[in-house]
């Protein structure tokens, strides 16, 4: 059982929702879950976390393709086959060389060259950690090397390393509405969509809501920062029908409790409160059970 | 010596197109014999890889040297392996006829 915490605009809080609800969901609920921060490019769910302790660290690569010029019949066929621009040819001035920033390692051009020219070499792609937590069953983190933008791909070998595991997931997702969120979200069974009452939150939401429906996901939402704004997030969610599975309301203290990493010691009461309510309507859930 | 110069749309009389991968034509300026082409970008629109397409299609051309508003960081490392001089030039309002004039005139960009 997988749910995946989302939204479109940055800063909405899903990482406070992720966080808590893997502790909650630990307490109230099924101590068998895992958190997975999905957020590759600046994973910080660990942030939270009292002395975790690194269980294993992994590196992963990707694979980058190579061309030997001495074998190279220089025919273009590869880079007609690129989807991604990643191929240089220039016959006369006997040059054919791959972009490793661009190549997306699908493998086609090694595939078209009929001439044994494709090399495919290993290159470092990120790291995927498992932690320890003192609740439940760990904490699994990617992170990806600074200067890539293959998110996607990374989050892709992290959804694999926690596939088998037996136990509820809670998938951290990055922002926005692009690949990497489809890819965090794509076999999810239930989605939390984490928005603020801003015309900005209730904007990126609407994207948000699209892609789910496009992807015919099970989705609830989560409004954080209740009291600031207007009502129109509110408006919406009844005129579309959308679950409101709850509300965090705004909270100075809440803030600086986050900005400090002590988003779990001493958690006020009412927090426990509104997190027990959402964990009770996400059970109820056909999907979930 | 041909030199590539970035232009917005094709004739002489079009704006200096400061991008490089994305500009919209190309106006190739053979300075032997004077002859003007102008060759449309069909990488404009790519979703990636506009700038190394770009700097393929000069390598293929012949060109020697590049005027453009600026290069990209991939567009660059390869025109250096093909050694194709790049000239940054700041100034969006010229038109390319303007341009070529000044090339004529052999004042302030030409390097050769």
């Amino acid at each position: 059982m997988k749910i995946a915490v989302a939204s479109g605009k940055g800063g909405t809080g899903k990482t406070t929702i992720s966080v808590n609800l893997f502790y909650f969901i630990s307490k109230e609920w099924d101590s068998n879950v895992r958190l997975v921060d999905c957020d590759v490019e600046e994973p910080n769910d660990v942030l939270f976390f009292n002395n975790p302790a690194i269980q294993s660290r992994e590196e992963v690569y990707q694979l980058i393709p190579e061309i030997d010029t001495e074998k190279c019949t220089f025919c273009k066929k590869c880079q007609e086959w690129c989807e991604f621009n990643a191929i240089t040819i220039v016959p006369k001035l006997n040059f054919a060389e791959v972009d490793a920033s661009l190549c997306h390692s699908c493998g086609a051009c090694s595939a078209a060259c009929e001439f044994d020219a494709i090399t495919e070499i290993e290159k470092p792609l990120g790291t995927i950690t498992n932690y320890q937590t003192d609740f439940g069953k760990g904490l699994t983190e990617g992170c990806l090397n600074v200067g890539s933008s293959m998110q996607t791909m990374l989050i892709k070998k992290l959804k694999s390393r926690v596939d088998n595991n037996d136990c509820l997931t809670i998938l951290d997702a990055p922002p926005g509405t692009s690949c990497p969120v489809v890819e965090t979200v794509a076999d999810a069974d239930y989605i939390i969509l984490v928005t603020e009452p801003t015309p900005f939150g209730l904007h990126d939401l609407k994207i948000t809501v699209e892609l789910l429906d496009e992807l015919q996901k099970p989705f609830g939402v989560i409004v954080n920062k209740a009291g600031l704004g207007n009502r129109d997030v509110y408006e919406f969610l009844e005129e579309n029908n959308i679950e409101l599975l709850g509300e965090i309301p705004f909270d100075r203290n809440f803030a600086v409790s986050y900005s400090s990493g002590d988003l779990l010691q001493n958690i006020p009461d009412k927090t426990t409160r509104v997190f027990g309510e959402i964990i009770q309507k996400i059970r109820r859930k056909e999907v979930v059970k | 010596m041909k030199i590539a110069i970035t232009s917005e749309k094709k004739g002489l009389r079009s704006k200096f197109d400061l991008r490089f991968g994305r500009a919209g034509w190309f106006c190739i300026y053979d300075t032997e014999n004077g002859e003007v082409i102008f060759t449309e970008n069909e990488n404009k629109d790519a979703n990636g890889g506009a700038g190394t397409k770009t700097a393929e299609k000069m390598a293929e051309l012949n060109v020697s040297q590049i005027i453009s508003g600026d290069f990209g960081p991939k567009a660059k490392a390869l025109l250096e392996k093909f050694k194709i001089q790049m000239v940054i030039l700041d100034e969006g309002n010229k038109t390319i006829n303007e341009i070529i004039e000044r090339l004529k005139n052999k004042s302030t960009i030409n390097s050769n």
